[in-house]
């Protein structure tokens, strides 16, 4: 692996051929905010927290440092004007969704995002992926996936299959940034666990 | 069908299908594209059909069914060669007429010929119609000859002589150089350099490489893919191949969008044809080089035709965007190399190759060379597909080609690029149509969708419908996508439902930039297009809207009233009798008056008002008069007998 | 539900787990909808997790979930259309039927759908009924039009 030369604020970090600008970032000690990354999981760049401003050949882009390959001679900023103004306006859709998120509390305050800039919606999930993605590429047991598109998309568990695996497992859990997850997981379970699903079966 | 092994045999086959081909015999060809399929052509087609037969003329007529001759407001429609006589709106009782008037006694049915509105003179040939004589039609003329299930059309026009030229002339670097030196840019949106993008495909590392065919055509309100590929499905199969041996890929996929069945059966067909005759499959002509083609169909969703996603929805998983930081020519479907182009971007290959890069590029502007389909449609007279060279201005295109606007109303403006274009207003009319100068004015070529709006079209309303069907289609996998449409729409339908507040406009120019800049793919970085760019021109009505609550188009349903003038009624019950909301009370001695409370504002009324009464009036930004007390509706006529 | 044709729309493929999003074409095609157990059977025989065909099945218009109507009606939402009125005749078809678009009314009768461009704009606004097309269509007519169905 030929080793590459990047400037991040300012900085030079040697990175591999093949590293992402978070993974050079964080080798160097230089923190990138993340929400919906896992060092256990490939990375999904949805989030966009993570936008930063890079520099190459003359023209500078915003690109996601999870999933952009270092490049010789790049420059990365991992904060400027654009960069914080798309992290608190990014904060401040997610809060409308999650207001008590703690994690997105944390990240609000460093950027100014304010929770009540949108109104609120009913939803409380992000969907960071976390939990699919954990379920499928480290339990490989896709006991819960997404449904639908769009501003409909949802996460859902797959009954039969959480009904046997999830109460011994339960791993993705604490990965949930909003806890929505394990509402969810509630709420599946009373309803759609029990194969007979008469009222009385419910009670139990 | 006989294997063709080698381009000699090539040439005594066309031979052949030619010798038997009389080019003096009369051939009726009658449009049989998707649009006049709506239009009732097939009940032509078996009257046609029937009447030769009726007639004893089944040797002495040729009857053909072609795929999209591109004058969709006037289908269905029939031209008879050789002469190219031209009759519009044909219906199943025309044809006995046509049949003996026209092919018997060769003397032309007057009504039936187009009519030119301003001279009022009946134009005889298709080739003297202005619609058809201000296009420069090079890739989609062929539609109106070939039957689009008959291979052997399409040789007798010369198909299949490019694949011949690539395979036994030319080297795959030297057919590269040429795609590469017409300048060739993407037609399906993106305006990439077809040839660099094969050549970064060409060189990528990897034994394997796939070719594609983009045919997801998702744009609402554009068919030029549709009717390319059900009319003449042979010209992108034989693009594709030529394709595939300058990239060196054996295997092609075309993607065909679900809502398209008829393309999907033309091009199956196709492909067995060319199979059949060894023009795909193995050691092609003699020349060693092995192809094959398969036809994967969409599911119904516009995101995956974005070339990331369609590659993965060609791998059976969910057709979602991926980051595209490493193009798709390096690692695309199975993380292999694969060279996705649109249809039409395929179709234009084998005449580049006939004719030569030079003669391609002495088409169009100096960043934009060649020809570009449209389809021009909305409130425009002539509504249809058109072939124009890049450069012709909107101007002309509009009112030269389309024949302006319909119903004598006011241009307004142009919409091109669809949901991740703009509207152009009437100051840039003379602008001269390519890739840049329609990014300059804040839009974009994308796939050729061009909607010709009136005073009557809401401008508001055409950001809230863009976003509305982004919100619909995006895969929403991002924030900056998913959420800022959901915002930005929650903004427009405030504001077209007159709940729109002061800062709006801010507000939505401040979602824009985050939107478009964060978001993972092109659907999401280039939504706030529509509503940017409406507001860049028509910043006017967003401000009546908010402001003072109206709709300068009288389009928003919460901000308008119809309103029947009592002073102008005669009571005619028209209104009454077709009001779907039965909401107007009044008799044929009462003039009418509308139930504001069940009124749907659907128009109907409006519409239907005999204009020399003209008394339904639309009101926005002000309030209904009371009704008119019932003892004041008597209409007292003076007695028709005396 | 048919497994004999089922089995034959996955052999056609050759069990091939990229022809997943075509396997489920055909199945919808023939029964007009897909139910749990044949999602469960095509992840069965293509090797799919169900999780990613559920999201298939969910993410694309073309699959319903739950049986459709004898007739389909689909009004074209295209840009064309879209100024030429078709929001308006959309409101009264919702008026007329009581349903949205995406359903299904109770008695089975019609489904409701929208579609982005069926390429026929001149003739716009178009409504699509069990394939036949009735173009220049209006508020005004869409009694009569959907009248001539039982």
């Amino acid at each position: 692996m030929s080793e590459i030369l990047l400037q991040i604020d300012g900085r030079e970090v040697k990175a591999e051929e093949g590293m992402t600008i978070l993974e050079a970032a964080q080798s160097a000690g230089i923190y990138i905010p993340t929400l919906c990354h896992h060092e256990k999981l490939e990375p999904y760049g949805v989030c966009r927290i993570c936008t930063v401003e890079v520099e190459i050949r003359g023209r500078t882009n915003l690109v996601a440092a999870c999933v952009y390959t270092v490049e010789e001679n790049l420059v990365v900023r991992t904060r400027s004007e654009k960069v914080d103004k798309i992290r608190k306006m990014l904060l401040e859709l997610m809060l409308a969704h999650a207001p008590d998120s703690e994690q997105l509390q944390d990240l609000a305050g460093e950027y100014g995002a304010d929770k009540d800039h949108f109104e609120k919606e009913p939803s409380f999930c992000i969907l960071c992926g976390l939990c699919v993605r954990y379920c499928a590429e480290v339990k490989k047991k896709n006991a819960i996936g997404f449904v639908d598109r769009g501003a409909r998309r949802e996460i859902s568990f797959i009954p039969e299959i959480a009904s046997k695996e999830c109460n011994s497992c339960k791993e993705c859990f604490s990965l949930c940034p909003t806890s929505y997850l394990q509402a969810a997981f509630v709420l599946t379970e009373s309803l759609a666990f029990s194969r007979d699903s008469s009222p009385t079966a419910l009670k139990k | 069908m006989p294997r063709i092994n080698s381009p000699a045999e090539l040439e005594e086959l066309r031979k052949g299908i030619l010798s038997k081909r009389d080019p003096n015999k009369p051939c009726i060809t009658l449009c049989s594209g998707s649009a006049c399929h709506a239009s009732g052509s097939e009940e032509v087609a078996a009257s046609i059909e029937e009447e030769i037969k009726k007639q004893g003329l089944s040797a002495e007529v040729d009857f053909r069914k072609t795929g999209c001759h591109g004058f969709c407001e006037r289908g269905p429609i029939i031209v008879i060669h050789p002469e190219g006589i031209c009759y519009l709106q044909i219906e199943p009782k025309d044809v006995p007429e046509i049949i003996s008037q026209t092919i018997k006694e060769k003397k032309v049915v007057e009504r039936l010929l187009y009519t030119d509105p301003s001279t009022n003179e009946k134009i005889v040939h298709e080739s003297e119609i202005p619609f058809y004589k201000n296009q420069e039609r090079l890739v989609f003329g062929s539609n109106g000859n070939i039957d689009p299930k008959s291979i052997d059309d399409y040789l007798a026009l010369g198909g299949y002589s490019a694949l011949v030229k690539v395979l036994s002339q030319m080297t795959s670097e030297q057919v590269l150089e040429e795609v590469k030196k017409s300048n060739l840019r993407g037609r399906g949106g993106g305006g990439f350099p077809a040839g660099r993008k094969w050549e970064e495909c060409r060189h990528a590392p990897g034994e394997i490489k796939y070719v594609i065919v983009n045919a997801d055509e998702g744009d609402p309100g554009a068919y030029m893919d549709r009717s390319l590929l059900e009319g003449n499905p042979h010209s992108v199969l034989e693009g594709l191949t030529i394709g595939a041996y300058a990239i060196g890929s054996h295997e092609g996929y075309i993607y065909v969008r679900q809502e398209y069945p008829l393309a999907v059966e033309n091009v199956g067909i196709a492909i067995k044809q060319a199979e059949e005759y060894g023009f795909l499959g193995e050691n092609i002509l003699g020349s060693g080089f092995d192809f094959t083609v398969k036809v994967h169909r969409g599911a119904g969703a516009f995101v995956s035709g974005e070339s990331s996603a369609l590659m993965t929805a060609l791998e059976g998983r969910v057709g979602e965007p991926r980051p595209k930081y490493i193009h798709t020519a390096i690692k695309g479907v199975w993380d292999r190399p694969s060279n996705l182009n649109n249809v039409e971007t395929w179709a234009t290959v084998p005449l580049i190759i006939n004719k030569g890069a030079d003669w391609f590029a002495q088409f169009g502007t100096e960043g934009s060379k060649g020809t570009k389909i449209f389809s021009l449609v909305g409130k425009v007279n002539n509504t249809g597909l058109v072939e124009v060279p890049m450069g012709i201005t909107l101007r002309d295109i509009i009112y030269k080609i389309g024949g302006g606007i319909r119903g004598g109303k006011k241009f307004k403006a142009v919409q091109t690029g669809g949901p991740s274009g703009g509207c152009i207003p009437e100051e840039q009319l003379d602008m001269k149509v390519d890739f840049d100068e329609l990014s300059k004015a804040g839009s974009m070529m994308g796939s050729g969708g061009m909607i010709v709006m009136d005073e009557d079209t809401c401008m508001v309303d055409i950001a809230r419908y863009f976003l509305d069907f982004l919100s619909d289609e995006s895969c929403g996998k991002c924030v900056p996508c998913r959420e800022g449409i959901r915002q930005m729409l929650k903004i427009l339908a405030n504001i077209s439902e007159g709940k729109g507040k002061e800062g709006d406009i801010e507000r939505l120019e401040e979602l824009s930039e985050v939107t478009g800049d964060a978001s993972l793919c092109a659907l999401g970085r280039t939504a706030p297009n529509p509503v940017l760019s409406t507001i860049r021109y028509f910043r006017d009505e967003y401000e009546a809207h908010i402001k003072e609550k109206r709709c300068p188009a009288y389009f928003c349903k919460e901000l308008i009233s119809y309103y029947i003038d009592p002073k102008k009624c005669q009571a005619c019950m028209i209104c009454l009798r077709q009001c779907p909301a039965e909401a107007i009370v009044g008799s044929k001695d009462q003039i009418h008056v509308i139930d504001q409370e069940k009124c749907t504002k659907c128009g109907t009324c409006f519409e239907v008002c005999p204009p020399r009464f003209g008394a339904v009036r639309r009101l926005s930004g002000e309030p209904v008069p009371s009704p008119v007390p019932e003892e004041a509706r008597i209409i007292v006529r003076e007695s028709k007998a005396k | 539900m048919d497994n004999d044709k089922i089995d034959q729309i996955i052999n056609k493929y050759q069990g091939d787990a990229s022809a997943l999003i075509q396997v489920l074409l055909g199945i919808q095609s023939e029964n007009h909808w897909l139910s749990k157990e044949v999602l469960n059977k095509v992840s069965k025989e293509l090797k799919v997790p169900l999780s990613r065909i559920q999201h298939v099945a969910t993410f694309y218009k073309a699959f319903s979930l739950v049986p459709k109507g004898r007739h389909e009606i689909h009004i074209c939402m295209g840009t064309a259309c879209h100024i030429r009125g078709a929001p308006r005749v959309l409101d009264t078809i919702q008026d007329l039927i009581g349903i949205r678009p995406g359903e299904t009314d109770l008695d089975l009768k019609f489904s409701l759908e929208t579609v982005n461009c069926l390429g026929c704009c001149a003739l716009g606004p178009v409504m699509e009924v069990d394939g036949k097309y009735h173009g220049k269509m209006a508020p005004a007519k869409v009694g009569e039009v959907l009248k001539n169905y039982d």
